[in-house]
């Protein structure tokens, strides 16, 4: 599928490249599932002149490919919203948004403040959100029904029967368990050395009770459904996935907060089909294409009324995760100061070498 | 006169494609991550130039210990490769009828038809807790209990060591095809037992093959990515793992670059330290067999 698309828009461009060719290409740079087949085609039917490419990625990827050309080769980005400060100031791979050629008025309010107050630099505003959902935990009632809290992963109870992904999430969500609050230490960072050295020795120390490390929503998915695990430090929407195929498996919002963060449209800087990027921000975020948009990411659109927006089986996955008190409760990703992605890198290799404590 | 000139424009056409290739694909594209290499962060967009990237790849123990590591490991699946592959390649080239000799030469290369992801899967169905070796034991009523082969040192080596074999038996194969076979029974009629004549006869002759397999698989294993990544374990760095890293997810392009120009120089090294312990040299094994 992924190839298909690859050939389709390599072709695309030979072609483009070939013949100036009326039609306008819109090529999206997005996550594994964001931009649903359903809904391109729902999108070059209505509006006919316009081709869309997509090409896949993740938040580090996404920035990475920016950075090589400086913002060229992709007309829409969507990275998380704590990834576009800092990385804005120091690579200049986007352009402001125009906010008058956006429909924002069906926008959740909260989030799109939350997102323009992270994203606003010298007075400009360079994302909207999207979609946005949190991670947390995931645990098999049936065998690990006391997984309440990030540090329980590390429950001898379960030892060898937990697992997390070795990323900056488990990290900060650690760091909560301990009672400290890391988006308030990025202001200082050599407090934030402090959290994370704590935070080091106790993942160290935790590192004997994990099954492994997973890398991706695949593997944890099969570890998760054979039995081989019963809790994880997960996204929601993995979670909501396994939940479809077994009612016992349910994401937990551990309870110092479920750690959300929301995926945003960003412009790249040399992107050249503006207004076609524009038409689809408005198009996705449609109610009828937020649909067919929530059934394909599982998580929830930025709109107003998401959650009923779902299909009826995340729904109830996302009911039997969620009391409004969890919702309240969420910690939202904050900006990631410059420098604060080496720290945590060096804190990450720490554990990883670490033999633990055998 | 118009010879010479056909002679020289036949060898710059010749020549041409290999030179493009290696200008445009190697040696650019090297001295770019040279000069990234060289640049220190210093500000948000501001740089300079010096060697810190390389005095910090030497001041954590963490990024040369990730490279000795993945240094050792790679040798020790080079030696294994070599004695698993050796064998496989005596019987293709020596004791394999001519028609069978195809056939055993192609099986070894179906395991390179399929990708290095899809391979890596299949270790893992295969060798999972709940996967297919663990319930046969199960089944078979060896064991009682699950038991997890996968995300351990020794799976990774196992992994690694059936990827890069073929490149081992394939150079192997081809330098003991060219050993004529009254050599080995002139070996036995003067006396020799097996031991002596695999000794003194079949691995000198067989020298070249051995070094040039040897070069190549270390090579593999020490740049491979995948396969250590999906069958290690939680303590099992490997340090193309911590380029991708400084590269991707912490944005230190620097330091990354930096980190590449270290494996290729460590590679290198213990390619070279290799051919001089072993009293070869690239001329007399890569360039020959």
């Amino acid at each position: 599928m992924i190839m298909k698309l690859a050939i389709a828009g390599l072709l695309a461009t030979t072609v483009m490249a070939a013949v100036p060719a009326q039609a306008e290409t819109l090529r999206l740079l997005t996550w594994g599932s964001y931009a649903p087949e359903e809904l391109v085609k729902k999108f070059e039917a209505k509006y006919p002149d316009i081709t869309v490419e997509v090409t896949f990625s993740n938040n580090e990827e996404m920035i990475a490919k920016l950075r090589a050309t400086g913002g060229a080769g992709f007309d829409l980005a969507q990275p998380s919203h704590d990834r576009i400060f800092a990385v804005q100031q120091e690579y200049n791979i986007y352009k402001p948004l125009d906010l008058s050629k956006i429909d924002t008025s069906g926008m959740e309010a909260k989030l799109l403040d939350g997102v323009k107050a992270n994203t606003t630099i010298d007075g400009e505003v360079y994302a909207v959100p999207h979609q946005w959902g949190t991670s947390g935990l995931m645990a098999n009632k049936t065998m690990a029904p006391d997984v309440k809290a990030w540090g329980d992963l590390c429950d001898p109870q379960y030892k060898g029967k937990t697992s997390m992904r070795l990323r900056r999430t488990i990290l900060l969500g650690m760091a909560f368990d301990m009672g400290e609050d890391p988006f308030a230490a990025y202001a200082d960072l050599d407090k934030y050395q402090e959290i994370l050295d704590k935070v080091a020795d106790k993942l160290i120390a935790c590192k004997d009770n994990l099954k492994a490390y997973w890398k991706g929503g695949d593997d944890l998915s099969a570890m998760m459904m054979s039995g081989e695990i019963v809790a994880s430090e997960t996204w929601d929407s993995t979670a909501y996935k396994l939940y479809a195929e077994n009612k016992d498996i349910v994401f937990v919002p551990p309870k110092t907060g479920a750690l959300a963060w929301i995926d945003t449209f960003a412009m790249p800087r040399k992107g050249e089909a503006d207004d076609a990027a524009y038409k689809w921000i408005n198009f996705v975020l449609e109610p009828e294409n937020v649909k067919i948009m929530s059934a394909s990411t599982g998580s929830m659109a930025a709109v107003k009324g998401a959650k009923d927006l779902l299909p009826d089986d995340k729904k109830a996955a996302v009911n039997a995760a969620f009391t409004d008190e969890d919702i309240s409760n969420l910690q939202f990703f904050a900006n990631i100061p410059a420098g604060v992605e080496d720290m945590e890198g060096k804190t990450l290799e720490k554990i990883k070498a670490a033999t633990g404590s055998e | 006169m118009k010879q010479r000139d056909i002679k020289r424009l036949s060898l710059i056409l010749l020549f041409a494609p290999f030179a493009l290739w290696i200008v445009l694909l190697i040696v650019l594209p090297h001295l770019g991550m040279f000069y990234i290499s060289l640049r220190e962060k210093v500000a948000p967009r501001t740089y300079e130039f010096g060697l810190e990237n390389y005095i910090n790849f030497f001041a954590e123990p963490i990024y040369w210990n990730t490279l000795i590591r993945t240094g050792s490991m790679s040798l020790l699946v080079t030696v294994l490769a070599l004695l698993l592959g050796f064998p496989i390649a005596y019987y293709i080239a020596k004791i394999a009828g001519q028609r069978s000799r195809g056939a055993l030469f192609l099986m070894c290369l179906i395991p390179l038809w399929v990708s290095d992801l899809i391979r890596a899967f299949g270790w893992i169905l295969l060798l999972r807790e709940t996967g297919i070796i663990s319930s046969s034991l199960q089944w078979a009523g060896l064991v009682n209990t699950p038991i997890e082969f996968l995300y351990n040192d020794a799976t990774v080596i196992m992994g690694l060591v059936y990827t890069v074999i073929l490149f081992m038996i394939v150079p192997l194969v081809s330098t003991l095809d060219g050993m004529d076979d009254s050599m080995i029974e002139a070996g036995y009629n003067l006396g020799g037992n097996g031991p002596t004549v695999l000794r003194r006869i079949i691995i000198p002759y067989a020298m070249p093959g051995i070094v040039s397999g040897c070069i190549v698989v270390f090579m593999l294993t020490a740049g491979s990515y995948l396969t250590p990544i999906l069958l290690g374990g939680k303590n099992s760095s490997w340090f193309t793992e911590q380029i991708y890293d400084q590269f991707i997810t912490r944005y230190n392009w620097e330091s990354g670059a930096a980190f590449g120009f270290l494996l290729l120089a460590f590679t290198s090294l213990v390619v070279w330290g290799g051919l001089k312990l072993s009293g070869q040299t690239l001329n007399s094994t890569v360039a020959r067999s």
